[in-house]
């Protein structure tokens, strides 16, 4: 292969690991809009937590010595995940409950005030300077080409994330098709006030929605943090964005279409990082955000939404 | 009982959880390496009485819902007095609100005199943003974007081109007001709250781009040395430059700083006065009912035949020229611009203003932008927790009072 093929391998390779990531975090902007109706705008806020304490947890584990890494990391996930999917049971019980049917700018700005309180209080509670942990993880899986031209890498870190990411999203896939739960989700997803006639606790799914969502979006957490190494209060917001222009391009409120474009994003963006200046690769995020929504407000995978008088 | 005993369990436990690792422990850099530390007595001490508050809180829920719910709400605009003497009285009173404000400045130090200076900024920037979010209904997150297309306006045209502030001012409002348009044209037509995405996008962009453009803009140095204001082409700096004259030497005074700053002060309430009178009459026009109309009821409005595309355009655009106002101001007082001066957290105090005021409410936008510029000069100690406060704010006021302090009151019958 020539310089310039293996190059824009191994910018796809970095793009699609951290597109997964994104894909993560966009599910839950997907879920919970596809049942209530509204932008939880303090998804990336979650994230952010969901980093920090998979952080604390894994210094604290290693400090202690005398436990296996995977061990580590495992205990650390499911810590994470605990705590974000508190978190956001809580975002939603007392921010977005109180709310539910009033006006939709109510809830918005409802959201973006919780956003804003979270990362201050997380950059009151923890400092608001970068943390930066040294890899865990290195060496690579796969190197292809020749060390004086050009070399791919696969490292050990980015395979973890695709395997992490394919595995959740899996047993997500699983649990919405088949499970009761799952099902009550697509149902309150149709339609919210015939799935409660129905007799389900309509409150008790969409707090599920939060919970599920949250709990991915500290996975993602997990991962990018392990993947950069340096995370501050203020990682949530860019995220939050990102994720959500992810859940956009795919087409807001479809599962496959959130994973989809996380994807595209990474992609996209690991592509324009290379070939022109890397400041711009959040303007592009945006620029396609806008033209999504410009030509195809329904996303690639969405279904088109029709006003009801 | 036995059910809100389990209630308060619940809530406990789940405050438990959610402080113990955020709270309870830091993580920190030891040397090297990184390191957690265990949070001291005291911090505990807190989150165990913030638990125990939690705990009785949700026990006693209802008692306490029941004390709240005796306390009647303030109704501040039964303060107004009503009827015909208030219409006799509000042009005396106006006045002498004008002229106190025209007075003021000259009795008091120069600190003062400057954070009166910043409130007016806000008090414009929340005026025009009250036009977008307030009337029609359309939440832009990227307000600070057309402020800093303002600022830049002036700094870069007077820097390159020696342009004056009279010269710019009329240009900046125009330039944010086409940024606005070429922004509203396309993302209009969407729902509010991809809007408000797209919004937070476009002001983000702008941020990078000025942030990047370090051969025009300077990057993050900013722009410094912006020329201040001239009074019909008297400046007030100590010497004049070429071919002009000083304040102080065209009336043979001696030469003071404070003359800048009250100048300036003097700018701001005539900018502040013509915005408001504007914004006044608009609101009483075809096209300020249509907005409301609009934010009430879009499917309404339009099966009543008015255009939605131009009404919420017009809106928008003159959001963006206020703001685009108020950023050449700012350049002009500053002295001094850096994209650090426009953050997203930048447009959130903006909304908070909006939204803490009252949605709509033109007094109530001003009161706000009063105590929220205010408030923080006087709690300088809780400084770091402004930006919580104001998080917190924007929850509660949602939950409680989501019509804002003011509300606006519009001329309505209701039947009984």
């Amino acid at each position: 292969m020539t310089e310039a093929s293996l190059y824009l391998l191994q910018q796809i390779i970095n793009g699609l690991t951290i597109g997964s990531t994104y894909a993560l975090i966009a599910i839950g902007y997907t879920m919970v809009y596809g049942i209530i109706g509204m932008i939880n705008f303090a998804h990336g806020e979650i994230y952010m937590i969901g980093s920090y304490v998979s952080f604390i947890v894994i210094t604290g584990l290693l400090a202690m010595g005398s436990f296996a890494l995977p061990l580590v990391l495992f205990i650390a996930l499911l810590v994470a995940m605990l705590i974000a999917s508190t978190y956001g049971w809580t975002v939603e019980r007392v921010a977005y409950r109180p709310l539910r049917g009033s006006n939709r700018l109510i809830a918005l700005i409802s959201a973006i005030g919780m956003s804003i309180f979270l990362q201050n209080y997380v950059a009151l509670a923890q400092g608001s300077r970068d943390v930066a942990l040294a890899p865990l993880i290195s060496g690579s899986v796969l190197e292809l080409g020749s060390l004086d031209t050009f070399e791919v890498t696969l490292s050990w870190m980015q395979l973890l994330i695709w395997v992490v990411t394919l595995v959740t999203m899996t047993s997500l896939t699983l649990f919405i098709s088949r499970s009761r739960m799952g099902r009550a989700c697509r149902a309150c997803a149709e339609d919210l006030g015939m799935t409660n006639l129905l007799g389900i606790d309509t409150n008790r799914i969409i707090s599920l929605t939060f919970v599920i969502g949250a709990a991915l979006a500290a996975i993602a957490g997990l991962l990018l943090g392990l993947y950069y190494g340096v995370i501050n209060p203020f990682i949530g917001f860019m995220a939050g964005l990102k994720a959500f222009t992810a859940a956009v391009l795919g087409g807001i409120g479809s599962i496959p279409g959130a994973m989809l474009g996380g994807l595209i994003l990474g992609v996209t963006e690991a592509l324009t990082a290379a070939y022109f200046p890397s400041e711009y690769k959040d303007v592009v995020a945006f620029g396609l955000l806008v033209t999504i929504l410009l030509f195809r407000p329904t996303g690639i995978l969405g279904k088109p939404e029709v006003e009801k008088v | 009982m036995r059910g809100s005993l389990y209630n308060a369990i619940f809530a406990a436990g789940i405050t438990l959880v959610l402080a113990c690792l955020m709270l309870g422990v830091r993580l920190g850099a030891e040397g090297t390496t990184l390191a957690v530390t265990g949070a001291g007595a005291d911090r505990w001490g807190w989150i165990l009485a913030g638990v125990g508050v939690v705990f009785f809180g949700q026990l006693f829920a209802n008692q306490v819902d029941a004390l709240f719910g005796r306390i009647p709400k303030p109704n501040l605009s039964a303060l107004k007095p009503q009827g015909s003497s208030w219409n006799t009285l509000k042009p005396w009173l106006l006045s002498a609100l004008v002229v106190g404000l025209l007075v003021w400045p000259f009795m008091v130090s120069r600190g003062a005199v400057d954070l009166a200076t910043l409130t007016l900024i806000y008090i414009m920037l929340g005026l025009g943003l009250n036009i977008v979010v307030g009337l029609a209904g359309l939440l832009d997150l990227g307000y600070v974007a057309f402020y800093a297309v303002g600022a830049y306006t002036y700094a870069l045209l007077s820097e390159y081109f020696g342009f004056s502030f009279w010269m710019c001012l009329p240009i900046a409002a125009l330039l944010a007001a086409t940024f606005g348009f070429i922004l509203g044209f396309p993302v209009l037509r969407l729902r509010g709250d991809y809007l408000a995405i797209v919004t937070l996008g476009f002001g983000e962009m702008i941020r990078i781009l000025l942030n990047n453009w370090t051969s025009i803009t300077g990057g993050p140095n900013g722009i410094s040395g912006i020329e201040k204001p001239t009074l019909f082409g008297l400046e007030f700096s100590r010497r004049a430059s070429e071919g002009n004259q000083t304040f102080h030497e065209f009336f043979g005074i001696d030469y003071s700083s404070g003359h800048k700053v009250i100048f300036l002060y003097l700018i701001a309430v005539l900018l502040v006065i013509i915005v408001i009178y504007l914004i006044n009459r608009l609101m009483r026009m075809p096209i300020g009912r249509a907005w409301e109309a609009l934010r009430e009821d879009e499917i309404a409005c339009r099966s009543l035949g008015l255009n939605r595309t131009v009404i919420k355009l017009s809106a928008f655009t003159l959001g963006a020229s206020t703001a685009g106002f108020a950023g050449c101001f700012f350049a002009a007082r500053q002295g001094f611009i850096s994209p650090e001066s426009f953050i997203f957290i930048e447009s959130a105090i903006i909304l908070a203003i909006v939204v803490l005021g009252g949605m709509g409410s033109q007094i109530g936008v001003i009161l706000a932008a009063i105590v929220m510029t205010i408030l923080p000069e006087l709690a300088r100690e809780f400084s770091d927790y402004r930006m919580l406060m104001f998080g917190l704010l924007m929850v509660v006021m949602m939950r409680w009072r989501p019509e804002g302090l003011v509300p606006m009151k519009r001329p309505h019958l209701e039947l009984k």
